[in-house]
């Protein structure tokens, strides 16, 4: 089961190896890590996308409380929430097949960021399913080069996930 | 008004000595040149080992032993790495320890400079935190931050890795021990709602046991833990790491549970109904298989590490919080048990199943266990037991009668070779009135043999007991069962003459081959100044029992001795 979750860190040195370092040595299989300053200075978010059981992510999260720098550690999975991941794709574009390209990125709201003469580079963001979508479609022309974020996640509503 | 500007070696020294610290143990060079200048100006004694890890094993005996910090100094690449398994060792068991390395000069990190190592990364899975110094300013704040993490919650190792130049850098001294860390608030106070929860359960239990750890005598736990036993009449089991916080004589004492454990302390934990467990982690060696593992408990688990809750047993009421605040609170609500039934039946156990003492009338071989029990008899309540790793550490446990909180000293967790003997040093150290006696093994002694000169040079009253069966003992004994008999390569030939090797030390030694032997030289060396060896040579054949085989239920025993 995937989960993910909202670690709150004072931003120190070795904070991101401190969180990271835990997951791979306790054999927790890491994602995705997205990493971020907070409204806060001096402290980041990041947002973990971890496999495993309920059991497993207990025992994560008991384990990133743990660290000191660490202060406060959110499940989001269970609660109604946004999640976005931004991609680039480099895609194979040429004269012929432009505006059918154009026409897919319309349909998922992405942006055709740069073009060359036999490419183009289109930015889309959305959650899992979306992205998988557009890179499916876009295969077929052949895609050269992909980078994504990893997943960023907030509470929908009211509620923040804040420090104290 | 203008603050006084300190240079960064006096920083540390002036919080060492504001946080009451009487000894350094530690090892100079290079990278520390001016932490170890620094000292010919402070108050507080340092002890020079022979090797940093002598000096890491020696801090975390004095940290077991006083309840104190034990702080360490050593230079930075290989005399860091050095200190890496002492490190590891002392987070396994939660002792607090404060180490702080040289590092080469700031404009030099990252370029792979002489004797340069990144300690911090390498220490970061074995530290409950690690720093690395930027500029003499941020000093005062670190070291308070670092002897407020390693000694409050659950205990552990903090490192600060020093850069040279740091140590001349002058910045404004002003020292609070008291520090706010956002991301640290152990939980103390236990939850209300799980305290009721547990009293009832004990209420309701028939066939209750505790089983208590390390946590108990980290936390100042042991008187009331007695009171706690005795008022409710529940039997006591203690792992390795928690002997002696119950009296290793006391009525309702069952013995260690687990792979050595006694046949009673096994059962017991098989058959009941209630685990009371306090300051104890669930460790492998404990449990054997898992899902066999008391299946019919209930199981109540008080802890300071919320982490531990739940990580390998299945846990009914889980009480975070320190165990000396929950056992007073338990306390409180608890009436009289009646376990009569329940404890008349341990007792039969305990009749029809004692420790093998290595008794078989067919030879005159000297017995390890024999070695162990005289040593526990002769030398009296005030007693420290250092032990080293290995088939004499399992003895030590089973037939060393424990009395005393802090006063069985073992690696646990990492389970380290060469630990015992610098931490019986630490152990002196921290409790110059009692009697301190290593116990160890040829194998185990050779690693870290060279603290003799240590010992030796500062006089320190110490009885070594020598284990020497000639043999790395506890791997023979797993080769001896399931590996058919074939030894590879632990058999210790070329073992140097030990009373020698401590003679040549400057050293006193005596050697027993017999039991009259051993008894009298045990009782020569407990009136001896200084440190002073015996050499028994045992019965190379002797095995540990009983013996509950990996992963395997633990009440599936193996008793193969003699009894």
């Amino acid at each position: 089961m995937k989960q993910v979750l909202a670690v709150i860190v004072e931003n120190k040195p070795g904070a991101l190896t401190r969180v990271s370092g835990l997951f791979s040595r306790r054999g927790f299989n890491i994602e995705n890590i997205a990493v971020g300053e907070t409204v806060t200075p001096g402290i980041s978010r990041m947002t973990i996308t971890v496999e495993g059981s309920e059991k497993v992510i207990e025992q994560v999260v008991k384990q990133l409380h743990k660290l000191i720098n660490v202060i406060k550690v959110s499940n989001l999975s269970n609660e109604p929430s946004v999640m976005r991941e931004l991609m680039l794709l480099k895609v194979k574009a040429e004269t012929g097949f432009r505006s059918d390209i154009q026409q897919i990125v319309e349909t998922f709201r992405g942006k055709v960021v740069d073009v060359s003469p036999d490419s183009m580079i289109i930015e889309v963001t959305g959650n899992d399913d979306k992205l998988e979508a557009i890179k499916l479609l876009l295969q077929h022309f052949g895609i050269k080069e992909i980078v994504r974020t990893g997943k960023v996640a907030m509470l929908r509503g009211s509620m923040v996930t804040r420090e104290s | 008004m203008k603050k006084k500007m300190v240079k960064g070696s006096a920083m540390i020294l002036s919080a060492l000595e504001k946080e009451g610290v009487e000894i350094i143990f530690g090892f100079p060079g290079g990278a520390v040149l001016p932490l170890y200048d620094q000292l010919y100006s402070s108050s507080i004694r340092h002890l020079l080992v022979r090797h940093e890890q002598g000096a890491v094993h020696a801090a975390d005996g004095y940290a077991r032993v006083s309840g104190k910090p034990g702080v360490v100094f050593a230079t930075s690449g290989p005399g860091a790495t050095n200190l890496v398994t002492g490190i590891a060792n002392a987070y396994m068991d939660s002792v607090p320890l404060v180490l702080i390395t040289g590092q080469v000069a700031s404009g030099y990190i990252g370029t792979d400079a002489f004797q340069e190592a990144d300690i911090t990364g390498i220490t970061l899975p074995i530290t409950k935190h690690n720093y690395l110094v930027g500029t003499a300013e941020e000093l005062p704040h670190i070291l308070a931050e670092a002897f407020y993490i390693a000694s409050t919650g659950r205990r552990g190792p903090v490192l600060i890795d020093v850069p040279k130049d740091v140590f001349d850098q002058e910045a404004p001294f002003n020292y609070e021990k008291q520090v706010h860390i956002k991301g640290y608030n152990p939980t103390y106070e236990g939850h209300a709602g799980q305290i009721s929860r547990a009293v009832k359960a004990i209420r309701d239990a028939k066939r209750p046991v505790i089983f208590g750890g390390g946590g108990l005598i980290r936390a100042g736990a042991s008187g009331i833990l007695r009171e706690f036993a005795e008022q409710a009449q529940i039997p006591v089991s203690l792992s390795l790491m928690g002997l002696g916080a119950y009296p290793g004589d006391g009525d309702l004492f069952l013995g260690m549970p687990g792979m050595h454990g006694s046949v009673t302390a096994n059962y017991a934990l098989t058959e009941t109904d209630l685990i009371i467990a306090t300051g104890v982690r669930f460790d492998d060696r404990v449990t054997g298989k898992l899902d066999t593992f008391a299946c019919n408990a209930k199981i109540i688990h008080i802890d300071i590490d919320p982490a531990e809750i739940g990580k390998n047993v299945t846990i009914d009421i889980p009480i975070v919080g320190d165990v000396k605040l929950v056992l007073e609170e338990l306390i409180k609500k608890l009436k009289p048990g009646n376990t009569s039934k329940w404890l008349k039946q341990l007792e039969t156990w305990q009749k029809e199943y004692p420790l093998p003492v290595g008794f078989n009338g067919r030879e005159s071989k000297l017995k390890p266990q024999f070695v162990i029990r005289e040593l526990s008899r002769l030398s009296g309540d005030n007693t420290i037991v250092a032990t080293d790793v290995g088939q004499h550490q399992m003895w030590s446990a089973q037939h060393f009668i424990v009395r005393q909180p802090a006063s069985f000293i073992t690696s646990g967790g990492l389970g380290t070779m060469g630990y015992g003997f610098p931490a019986a040093i630490g152990a002196r150290l921290a409790s110059p009135d009692s009697k301190v006696i290593c116990i160890t093994g040829d194998g185990s002694f050779q690693m870290n043999i060279q603290e003799l000169a240590t010992a030796v040079n500062n006089k320190l009253d110490m009885t070594i007991a020598l284990i020497n069966n000639s043999n790395l003992g506890m791997v023979r004994q797993w080769q001896n069962i399931f590996y058919n008999k074939r030894y590879s390569y632990t058999a210790l030939h070329g073992n140097p003459d030990f009373v020698k090797v401590a003679e040549a030390y400057g050293a006193k030694a005596l050697r027993a081959t017999n039991n009259n032997e051993a008894t009298a030289a045990i009782e020569k060396a407990l009136t001896e100044k200084g440190p002073v060896l015996i050499d028994f040579v045992v019965d190379p054949d002797e095995n540990v029992y009983p013996m509950v085989a990996p992963n395997c239920p633990i009440n599936q025993i193996i008793t193969g001795g003699d009894y």
